[in-house]
């Protein structure tokens, strides 16, 4: 009776350490370095370098939301990013995080130009170089690359920098969906 | 040659795995949200079912069955199943690691799978050969993948669907999976293996 | 007879179009105030070339468009500039945009016109610059500047250039009266397109439903090469796409233009502005526009100037104000709401539909979709109306997109033969501004993206250099440390600081010195101290000599052929001449040089 528990245990014991040996090359072999996922969510988040998610830019950011973090502290990103997200990590889409701002309307910065000093404050602040001028020259913003994430504000002595919410034009103007309101769940807006 | 093309037949659709024997229901339901997943998960559980399948069948013909340890078959083939789909692991994450990500838990849960432990010792009853094992462990792993990308394309368009407020979620999903279930009955004595 | 194929789907809804072709084609006269917005065309909006107060011409170009596409705007009539600013345009938002206002002063004071004479003449491309210069654009609705679209990249030959006449949509007559009444005006446009374009092949598309445009058309192109197909009437037939398919058997590729496959879509009425723009030197000012519906007493269609008011219109075709319900800007299937009746014509604009409550009631409350399949089988361009609905819902756009949404022509087949009247065409039309929306937020974020990497890169760059300038610096400081420390052991080895000052001085001496004896060598050419190379001036003079012999050679055949260069090479020679002249003289000077030497003990 004994051999047989001895045979057993030994059988198993040697199972195991083969195994385990196999494991421990393919461990080596397959060795993965680095983390592409990161790159894949960078490309989701909207770039705006603006930090109001805790991270010191969107790129750190992406590299903790490939960890785990949270999908649901960006503001500039919004209900769309959020669902993007949720959607490549396939995970539930949560509603944006108040702890961490508000979603609000495009807006860019605007320098009040009669006031700015030509300090280059609100230039070294700007994490995409928005920002035209030199020192004791004009400062003003490039419209078209600003972000909106307000950093600049903070930074200039003088209070010059205002945020100004773009509006919508007849060349930005898309339809609204139609709304179905027969039946009880259509206004319920419940969808699965 | 007609027995293999029987095994197929029958692995794959009479006795389907997971609609009529209800085995590996775990992932049918867990990982059918999105087609890709689906798709993901099917190979990767393929992958799994035939490497596991004819690794128990050779370490229980060459070493349990001599040495009389019959009994141990059960631990070995969960070892066996356990390692190969660690390996399955690292090679995804090198290989996809978005889908590593997405199929997260569900990954390592093949070890737990019911489907694939079932098809290791379901092998040993029918007393197939190694060619047969090969066969009998593919065409299960077919079988499931059919099933399952076939059940994810069905929730996706469920998902957007006009369900009735209580129904909608897993609720409709066990419906729809027993619907289907239904239909793969009607493959019986097609094939008696 | 031309060969006709047909499109997949298609309704056929009930056509209105008898209440508006009973009156001819009348002038709708000059309203009070013109409104010209400045951008009517597909492309970048046009700016201003007037200010307010300035006294234009009729046909006198007002602004244009100076980078990317676009087309000019002109004065339709003559006056003064009111006020250029935002005004209503006519545009399913209901929004303003900018526009000049033009108060006319009644006299319809024409500028000086310039029709070509005979442009078979001329290059293509000034026809061209004469087309773009008349501010023509695609008057069927899109509003392409047509210039651009008679100008089709060079690999990319047009072989079939077809007219369409089909006018498909209920209620709007305008084509067709244009072809009853004008149609020597079309041909002698499509003869233009055609010169321009060279194609083998130019067919006119018009639908059977209009028997009188299709005689009047008849008659115009007798003893041209110009085809004329009557088509089945059946809606959306005028789509492009369609008509190309119905005409040629030939789909537009999903995503291309039908100038990939070799064909070109013209509207007859683009066609007759474009022979008043290069015969008659006129721009485009006006065109002609259905006023019709229950609302209006005499409906029929008018010939208005761009600008006018749609409110003007309408009470020249005597619009009921308590029976208009609705007013529509376009057709009932594609057409939009207007908020306003203070919207102007503009170059795009085919028909107004002044509504009763009763013609075009509210449409029912939209129901769940009963997975019919009536959408898909009405499609005309073979797309999956159901799916699209159910994912445009539940916004997954990029599922959509892959669906081919984009070929979705919003003609309103699909919404008209719905059982739950889904309004379908809606949803497509959000899907495709999310789409959009979201495609153009990507780009800005990669950009965004970008700038910040490169801002990086350039804060690494700069703080690399400052650790290597500072490096830099550091060394050179510790160099000259080091160097000053030597100098001082070395000094305190010769004895003492006065020795010290005067090592010092002593090598300052001799460096000053040396500097001397090089310049004063520099100065004087060496004959004092040097014996002159004799060889080496020989040898010059043998080259020089050569060269000379060679130059008169080549200058005596130059003279016996009598060729051009005869006076240079005489020149050649001539120098050269004083380049062995010269020679010899230092060779006779170095002689006798040498020769003093000779006699002379050297001193070194």
């Amino acid at each position: 009776m004994w051999t047989g528990i001895i045979v057993a245990v030994v059988v198993l014991l040697a199972l195991a350490l083969v195994f385990g040996g196999v494991l421990g090359f393919a461990a080596e072999r397959f060795r993965v370095e680095g983390n592409p996922l990161v790159d894949q969510v960078d490309a989701i988040l909207p770039q705006t370098q603006c930090g109001q998610c805790g991270f010191p830019g969107c790129r750190p950011y992406a590299e903790a939301i490939a960890n785990g973090e949270a999908i649901n502290k960006c503001p500039p990103g919004g209900e769309a990013t959020i669902k993007a997200l949720a959607d490549l990590l396939d995970v539930e889409p949560q509603p944006l995080d108040a702890e961490h701002g508000v979603e609000q309307a495009k807006r860019v910065a605007v320098i009040r130009e009669d006031e700015c000093i030509g300090c280059t404050k609100c230039i070294q602040a700007c994490p995409v170089d928005a920002i035209l001028g030199a020192a004791k020259h004009m400062h003003t913003v490039i419209e078209s690359e600003c972000t909106g994430c307000d950093l600049c504000v903070e930074p200039c002595p003088v209070d010059c920098i205002d945020m100004i919410t773009i509006e919508p034009d007849i060349r930005s103007w898309t339809w609204t969906p139609p709304k179905s309101g027969l039946i009880a769940t259509d206004r319920q807006g419940a969808v699965a | 040659m007609t027995e293999y093309l029987l095994i197929l037949v029958s692995t794959i659709l009479v006795n389907n795995f997971v609609l009529v024997q209800f085995l590996g229901l775990c992932p049918f339901m867990g990982v059918s949200g999105k087609l890709e997943t689906a798709m993901g998960m099917s190979l990767a559980t393929t992958f799994v079912l035939t490497l596991s399948s004819v690794c128990s069948y050779l370490v229980y013909t060459y070493l349990l069955a001599p040495l009389d340890l019959a009994f141990l078959k059960t631990i070995t083939f969960i070892l066996v199943i356990a390692v190969v789909v660690q390996f399955t692991e690292m090679v995804v994450r090198k290989t996809s690691p978005l889908l590593y990500r997405v199929l997260g838990i569900f990954l390592p849960l093949i070890t737990t799978n019911c489907a694939v432990l079932g098809v290791a010792l379901l092998n040993l009853n029918k007393n197939n050969n190694f060619i047969e094992s090969v066969l009998y462990g593919f065409g299960a792993a077919v079988g499931f993948s059919l099933v399952l990308v076939l059940f994810a394309a069905m929730r996706e368009r469920i998902a957007v669907a006009d369900v009735p407020v209580s129904f909608r979620g897993a609720a409709i999903g066990m419906v729809t999976a027993g619907l289907m279930s239904l239909a793969f009955l009607g493959f019986t004595g097609l094939v008696s293996v | 007879m031309t060969q006709l194929w047909d499109f997949n789907g298609g309704i056929h809804p009930a056509e209105n179009k008898h209440q508006s072709t009973r009156l001819p084609i009348r002038q709708a006269g000059l309203p009070n105030l013109l409104v010209l917005p400045l951008q009517q065309h597909i492309g970048n909006p046009a700016r201003p070339l007037v200010s307010v107060g300035d006294r234009v011409l009729k046909g006198q170009k007002i602004a244009d468009v100076s980078e990317g596409l676009g087309v000019p705007v002109h004065a339709p009539t003559s006056g003064t500039i009111e006020q250029i600013g935002d005004m209503l345009v006519p545009h399913p938002s209901g929004m303003t945009d900018t526009c000049i206002s033009l108060r006319p002063d009644g006299e319809d004071c024409w500028q000086p016109l310039t029709p070509l004479t005979d442009y078979r003449k001329m290059e293509r491309d000034e026809i061209l610059t004469v087309i773009r210069e008349a501010g023509i654009a695609g008057m069927g609705g899109a509003g392409f500047p047509t210039s651009i679209k008679l100008r089709p990249p060079r690999d990319r030959k047009v072989d079939t250039l077809i007219l369409n006449g089909a006018e498909c949509e209920p209620y709007i007559t305008a084509d067709d009266m244009t072809m009853r009444e004008r149609a020597d005006a079309i041909v002698a446009g499509i003869k233009i397109m055609a010169w321009l374009l060279r194609p083998e092949r130019c067919i006119i598309g018009i639908e059977d439903n209009k028997p009188e445009a299709i005689s009047a058309m008849g008659e115009a192109i007798a003893g041209t090469q110009i085809e004329l197909a009557s088509i089945p009437t059946k809606y959306p037939s005028g789509g492009e796409k369609q008509l190309i398919r119905i005409l040629t058997g030939m789909e537009v590729p999903s995503g291309g233009i039908p100038a990939d496959i070799g064909v070109m879509c013209q509207n007859v009425g683009t066609a007759a502005a474009v022979a008043q723009a290069v015969l008659e030197g006129k721009p485009l000012i006006s065109r002609v526009v259905t006023i019709t519906g229950d609302a209006v007493r005499e409906p029929g269609n008018f010939e208005a100037l761009i600008g006018t008011p749609v409110s003007w219109l309408l009470n020249q075709a005597g619009l009921d104000g308590d029976k208009v319900n609705r007013l529509i800007m376009g057709g009932p299937m594609m057409g939009y709401t207007l908020k306003s009746d203070a919207v102007p014509v503009i170059k795009t604009s085919n028909c107004v539909i002044a509504a009763s409550a009763s013609e075009l009631p509210e449409p029912p409350p939209e129901q769940p979709c009963i997975r019919c399949g009536q959408c898909a089988e009405a499609c005309p361009m073979d797309l999956l109306p159901q799916q699209l609905l159910w994912y445009s819902r539940s916004e997954e756009f990029d599922k959509a997109e892959r669906l081919n949404l984009f070929d979705c022509i919003e003609c309103g087949a699909c919404s008209y033969v719905c059982p739950s009247s889904i309004p379908l065409v809606q949803y497509y039309r959000y899907a495709k501004g999310e789409i959009r929306e979201q495609k153009a937020e990507q780009q800005k974020a990669d950009r965004a993206r970008q700038r910040f990497e490169a801002r990086q890169q350039r804060l690494e760059r700069e703080q690399q250099e400052k650790e290597q300038r500072r490096k830099e610096r550091a060394r050179a400081a510790a160099e000259a440390q080091a160097r000053k420390k030597a100098e001082a052991e070395k000094a305190a080895a010769n004895g003492g600081q006065d020795d010290e000052r005067a090592a010092k001085a002593a090598l300052v001496e001799q460096a000053l010195a040396r500097k001397k004896a090089k310049t004063e060598a520099a100065d004087t050419p060496a004959p004092a101290t040097e014996l002159p190379d004799i060889g080496a001036l020989e040898s010059q003079l043998e080259q020089a000599r050569g060269k000379l012999d060679t130059m008169q050679g080549m200058l005596e055949e130059a003279r016996a052929q009598q060729a051009d260069n005869a006076e240079k090479l005489e020149r050649a020679v001539a120098k050269n001449q004083e380049r062995v002249r010269r020679a010899e003289e230092a060779l006779a000077s170095a002689r006798q040089l040498s020769a003093q030497v000779t006699d002379t003990p050297s001193t070194h």
